[in-house]
């Protein structure tokens, strides 16, 4: 099973660019200078994001080397446990449903701190790639059509994001630990 | 939010960085983590400019309307509220579509346009209709085949293995959606937040208020001699 997960994450991004680039083309798209048009953005985006990842990042490093962080985990611990979700990976996994940019910071700590390839750090990565920031994503689209009462769509959102998080532990620890 | 967040963890680790005689360690991290942060938006550049060229191929080529179609008839199911021939449907299919495609950038208008086009169908101003939370639940939970932003990062960390959560993210996402969407199922029909209990309470609270732009066949019928307050334009979330 995981050769066969292993094999649709290597295979997936060459067949998607093979798969686009023939069809553009079949479709008479000038392909070489769209995605050159398109590439531009990838720097604004890449560099946006930099005041976020600084301001977490060293926040989240004092609070690390203080030995806060440990003292934090070893709290939640007995409780994550039960799902086989290193306490490492909870602030992220609260912070994902409220802040998109701080989310990724926490993130992006973690794959510098204990590397990619952990079970922390591929943990985090499958949860913060299989949700979006719940609060901002329903504070954007009411907000644009005027829609103050929101109903049971918060509740529903951070239940999806729960379930992102604890699949992403099962999921992650089934495959590889 | 975040301010108080922010602070939080700075106040706090220097107290107890005070406290356990870290506080040397306090200061080293917030120089190298600057510089880490500075290394991984730097090494996200590259990996970024590629997905974006390969996202706006995808949408020149029209990907979005031909996904868009495959989508059509499950979409019919989720939104049984929305009539077949009302452009809310074709605004639906192109925001799902690019969503999982991950063209960020196209999806958003694509969102907005489908939102607008679901308060048409809304006999309200500003109670959400369950269509909407149907729309909200499914983005929410996102619906993704290539999570680009974790990717990036990943691979601004360290290549090799950037990929390999691709598979372990398209099974999470759907079992996060489908809990989103099963959620919104069950919780419209709550006493909670059923509609027409919600519409029940608003009236009796005097605080309905009616979508003078409502194009559908069910309009709210007001009480005689009502007379709404006005809501206030605060999101109650």
């Amino acid at each position: 099973m995981t050769a066969f997960l292993e094999a649709v994450s290597i295979w997936s991004i060459p067949l998607l660019v093979a798969l686009v680039s023939l069809y553009a083309i079949f479709k008479k798209v000038p392909v070489y200078s769209v995605f050159t048009e398109g590439a531009k953005d990838g720097f604004n985006t890449a560099v946006m994001i930099i005041p976020y990842l600084t301001a977490m990042l060293c926040a989240i490093g004092m609070f690390r080397a203080s030995g806060a962080m440990g003292y934090l985990t070893d709290l939640l611990a007995p409780v994550t446990n039960l799902i086989g979700l290193p306490a490492e990976v909870l602030p992220m996994g609260i912070m994902r449903s409220f802040s998109g940019g701080a989310a990724e910071g926490l993130m992006a700590d973690l794959l510098a701190t204990y590397g990619i390839q952990s079970q922390i750090g591929r943990i985090a990565s499958v949860a913060l790639g299989s949700t979006e920031t719940t609060f901002y994503v329903v504070a954007v689209y009411f907000g644009s059509v005027g829609v103050s009462k929101t109903r049971h769509c918060i509740a529903a959102g951070l239940l999806g994001d729960l379930a992102s998080l604890i699949a992403s532990a099962i999921i992650v620890n089934l495959m590889w630990f | 939010m975040m301010n108080y967040i922010w602070v939080g963890l700075v106040v706090i680790a220097v107290i107890f960085g005070a406290v356990t005689g870290n506080i040397s360690g306090v200061l080293d991290n917030i120089f190298a983590f600057a510089d880490t942060a500075v290394e991984i938006a730097l090494g996200l550049i590259g990996i970024m400019a590629f997905f974006c060229g390969l996202m706006n191929v995808m949408e020149k080529a029209g990907l979005c309307e031909k996904l868009g179609h495959l989508i059509a008839p499950i979409m019919r199911k989720l939104f049984p509220e929305v009539p077949e021939d009302h452009p809310a449907n074709s605004a639906m299919a192109l925001y799902f579509a690019a969503n999982i495609l991950g063209i960020g950038n196209a999806a958003t208008p694509f969102g907005l346009k489908a939102m607008a086009e679901l308060q048409t169908l809304n006999p309200t101003k500003d109670i959400a209709t369950n269509a909407q939370c149907m729309l909200m639940a499914i983005s929410t939970t996102s619906i993704t085949l290539i999570p680009v932003t974790a990717i990036g990062l990943r691979s601004a960390v360290q290549v090799e293995g950037a990929a390999e959560i691709i598979a372990p993210v398209i099974i999470a996402t759907t079992i996060s959606t489908i809990t989103g969407v099963v959620c919104s199922l069950v919780f419209q029909n709550m006493k909670r937040w059923k509609w027409e209990s919600v519409i029940e309470a608003e009236i009796a609270a005097g605080t309905l208020e009616i979508n003078e732009h409502y194009v559908g066949d069910k309009p709210i019928v007001l009480p005689e001699g009502y007379k709404a307050k006005g809501g206030s334009d605060k999101v109650y979330l």
